[in-house]
């Protein structure tokens, strides 16, 4: 009989980067108890390395913005696969929640005339995102984590939650460990919002810390919900590739948005070559008037480099294969250039990109305000995730919600950058405020005292084992294996084999053995993590065998156009009853009239 | 590839001991990459804290060589390799296992500053501010909370007050407050009375240690220090700024 420590609330958060953060402020100020469980300590969560900004139609520099033209352009990136209901929520919802953070002490870089600045992004037709320099995450974190301390939230740092319990088909309550010092906790709960963000680590190339395990995505799988898109994983075309010890940190968007230009070996600003049907009559055709774009001229249209973050990766991708990439394995990144065209570029640069400055500097020894970055892509983001009712963001299962990144929907199969940062508000508040709703309307269940011992006898198995190896060893595996057959260029033979790979790490995994005790044992941690990245990468390859085109992040050498079939489905999985992943189509809802029009007006 | 040694302080809060590791060293390299080729293999139970890795998180704070440093930025090049490089967690708060320390402390502090309170929008329900007025608080809210500024900080470090005195993070938390251009509250006997500015003797070591680069002392301790001393031992001059509402 192992012990444990029992909380109680009305609604429990999983997750305190920012979607976790909102939830809970929106749950406590509707007036119930809420817990606060993160994997690290607070204020530490991915959403603190966001860098470029928070998409929001505030028309604060462009007036010709509004919710419609934001509405169509995710639609566009996310080619029409998205959840059109959510999509449409974001949109219009957005500037509010960003006017709020303003009212809860967030300080935002100004226009001339004193409002909220906003800057130019891939795929937003307006210059769009509101941002501070490019550590918008951590103002963003710390504006929410400054706000909700004084809520009365319980937050529980350190802690990780292995298992969702439920009675019947709704949701119950949570078991996890305190990391600090390995005791089982127990979380009896009315609803919980999942919050836990991407998946990142099933990648070997990433910007993702050790976090990013899709706890979220597989305890919601595990429990019965449906998980939707999960071929859908978004590469960032800009990755730092040189020295190898920091290939895959980010680079942000926000350089190209200031003026920053790719180039290839040869020298050539090569995006000007393959700029997508969809896409042309809104872009640059000559350097000339993409500068004057990136300038805030209104009557330019975008450059080449800021089309969508899918289309960009491969054209880095294609240059590197084809022999004209740099030195590392990259394509060069040139923010030094507009020193030609602006006076003190030097310190322009500086004030615009301060923390990529540094970032370059200290870790790449590169000075970018005199030379190019080597960039290439890297392993960002889930656009799939747990499937949710767009108003309310509850899951299949009742009781249990999700949002931001572990949600899925909103970017359908390509997210826009910027889209991120304000999908955490919209949805973390509805998350909050529908499962704060759910709770009191439904009132206390009960959970299963056995599944709690069976979960914890699990939990403790790698500390018995002898023989077997390390977990570490398996995550590497993993880790190589899923970048190689299932990145960013997939071929249906890669894939089955990495599904025969996967069937060989469960296996090793069920072996794993770890050293030392309970207390703040990173590997013991490791051990169980597993189980989530393995049920995640098994997901992705999956949907992504069943996706036979090519469409928005997902790129099939074996059909390497899009199929109109397959714009009319989202692909699901689901656990069967026998353990089984199940895979299968499901129509995309016909979407209103209304919403339609928008789509035909911005063409 | 060349090899480098490294001494990493293991144990828990009954005590421990340094326990030395050779691991192979490659170009760019940066110390929590070296902790993390040891823990995963040759110690896979290392405690160690981190994030994101490029700085941005403040997760990684250690002393590397007995200088106060975020792991994730501290290049091997930078350190003479010749001889062990040696790893132990901060000093100022208590040890959980290996580098990994018990900051919540700093937590129960920030619980304890009053919130953000706005002056009213103006009529469309927004505030106008300039580039200049945000520059100067931007700087404070540059903070990570990598709590570097409490590990050196001589009141926490060697006199262990964190009763009477919240440390150099918490005034700059209370001076990005203070010095918002939209705050209306008046945090000046909280920092006089129970975060205790007093007794902050300006050595600026916070200052130093900084990875942010935040001028911890000069434009927020001391510029603070200066409307304590002007509100509670200057009487006649708060006389007049009463009056002239100044």
């Amino acid at each position: 009989m192992q012990g444990y420590e029992t909380h109680e609330y009305d609604v429990l958060v999983i997750g305190a980067g920012g979607a976790g953060l909102r939830a809970a402020i929106e749950a406590s100020a509707a007036g119930v108890t809420v817990g606060l469980v993160c994997k690290s300590l607070l204020g530490k969560a991915h959403t603190v390395m966001a860098e470029g900004g928070v998409a929001a139609a505030l028309a604060n520099v462009d007036d010709r913005d509004n919710w419609r033209v934001h509405f169509a352009d995710t639609m566009r990136g996310g080619q029409y696969v998205n959840n059109w209901r959510m999509a449409e929520l974001h949109a219009k919802e957005a500037p509010s929640r960003v006017r709020e953070l303003e009212a809860w002490g967030a300080v935002f870089d100004r226009t001339r005339d004193g409002r909220i600045l906003q800057r130019n992004f891939g795929g937003h037709r307006y210059p769009r995102l509101a941002h501070v320099g490019d550590r918008t995450g951590l103002e963003m974190i710390r504006t929410l984590q400054d706000h909700g301390i004084h809520q009365g939230i319980k937050v529980h740092m350190e802690c990780a939650v292995i298992r969702l319990l439920k009675d019947g088909e709704r949701i119950a309550g949570a078991f996890g460990y305190s990391r600090e010092r390995g005791r089982f906790v127990l979380f009896k709960a009315k609803a919980i919002v999942l919050a836990t963000g991407g998946i990142g680590k099933a990648y070997k190339i990433t910007s993702n810390s050790w976090e990013y395990t899709g706890d979220g995505h597989s305890l919601a799988y595990h429990a019965g919900a449906d998980l939707m898109d999960m071929e859908f994983v978004q590469f960032h075309p800009t990755g730092m590739v040189w020295p190898p010890s920091v290939r895959g940190i980010l680079v942000t968007e926000g350089v190209r948005g200031e003026g920053g230009v790719l180039r290839n070996s040869e020298g050539k600003r090569f995006m000007f070559g393959d700029i997508p049907e969809n896409y042309r009559s809104q872009t640059a055709d000559n350097e000339e008037e993409g500068w004057r774009y990136t300038q805030g001229d209104k009557n330019a249209r975008r450059p080449p480099e800021l089309l969508t973050r899918d289309h960009v990766a491969r054209c880095i991708l294609r240059e590197v294969r084809e022999g004209r990439g740099s030195p590392h394995g990259g394509v060069f990144l040139d923010i030094a250039w507009i020193k030609e065209r602006i006076p003190n570029g030097e310190e322009h640069i500086k004030r615009k990109l301060p923390s990529m400055y540094h970032q370059f500097k200290e870790l790449g020894g590169v000075d970018i305000t005199k030379e190019p970055m080597e960039v290439g892509p890297t392993t960002h983001y889930m656009m799939g995730g747990v499937r949710v009712d767009g108003d309310t963001q509850m899951s299949t299962v009742p009781g249990l919600f999700a949002c931001g990144e572990c949600a899925a929907g909103l970017h359908g199969a390509n997210r826009l950058g910027g889209n991120s940062l304000s999908d955490l508000l919209v949805f973390g508040k509805r998350a909050g405020e529908f499962a704060a709703q759910y709770a009191r309307e439904k009132g206390a269940a009960e959970v299963n005292e056995d599944e709690i011992q069976a979960t914890a006898r699990w939990a403790l198995e790698p500390f018995e084992r002898s023989g077997g190896e390390g977990p570490y060893q398996v995550q590497h595996d993993l880790q190589d294996m899923m970048q190689d057959l299932v990145g960013i260029v997939r071929r249906e033979e890669e894939m089955v084999r990495a599904l025969d790979g996967l069937r060989n790490l469960w296996d090793r995994t069920r072996h794993v053995r770890v050293e030392g005790n309970r207390e703040y044992n990173p590997g013991w941690h490791t051990a169980m993590d597993l189980h989530n990245l393995l049920t995640v990468s098994e997901a992705i390859a999956r949907g992504a065998i069943e996706r036979k085109e090519s469409r928005g992040a997902q790129f099939r050498d074996d059909y390497p156009e899009k199929d109109a079939r397959f714009g009319q489905v989202n692909i699901i999985i689901r656990k069967q009853p026998d353990g089984g992943m199940q895979v299968e189509q499901d129509p995309v809802r016909p979407m209103r009239d209304e919403l339609k029009q928008v789509i035909e007006e911005m063409k | 590839m060349p090899q480098a040694t490294f001494h990493i302080w293991r144990g828990d809060a009954q005590g421990g001991e340094f326990k030395a590791y050779k691991t192979e060293i490659s170009e760019g390299m940066v110390v929590l990459d070296a902790v993390h080729e040891i823990q995963a293999t040759q110690a896979n139970d290392l405690a160690v804290r981190w994030n994101c890795k490029a700085g941005k998180c403040g997760s990684c704070s250690a002393e590397i060589n007995g200088k106060p440093r975020l792991m994730c930025m501290t290049r091997l090049e930078t350190l003479p390799t010749e001889a062990p490089i040696t790893i132990t967690p901060i000093k100022s708060f208590p040890i959980i296992r290996d580098l990994v320390t018990d900051v919540s402390w700093n937590y129960t502090v920030n619980q304890r500053i009053p919130k953000f309170k706005p002056k009213p929008p103006e009529a469309d329900g927004t505030w106008r501010m300039s580039q200049e007025e945000v520059d100067r608080v931007q700087e404070f809210r540059k903070c990570i909370e990598c709590f570097l500024c409490q590990n050196v900080c001589h009141v926490l470090r060697d006199h262990d007050m964190k009763s009477e005195f919240g440390g150099p993070r918490f005034m700059i938390r209370v001076a990005s407050l203070e010095m918002h251009p939209l705050d209306t509250e008046n945090r000046l006997p909280m920092l006089k009375n129970e975060l205790g500015i007093g007794l902050c003797n300006i050595t600026k070591c916070c200052t130093e240690v900084c990875p942010e680069h935040i001028n911890i002392t000069d434009n927020g301790i001391i510029p603070l220090k200066e409307r304590v001393v002007d509100e509670y031992y200057d009487p006649l001059g708060k006389l007049i700024r009463r009056i002239t509402g100044g």
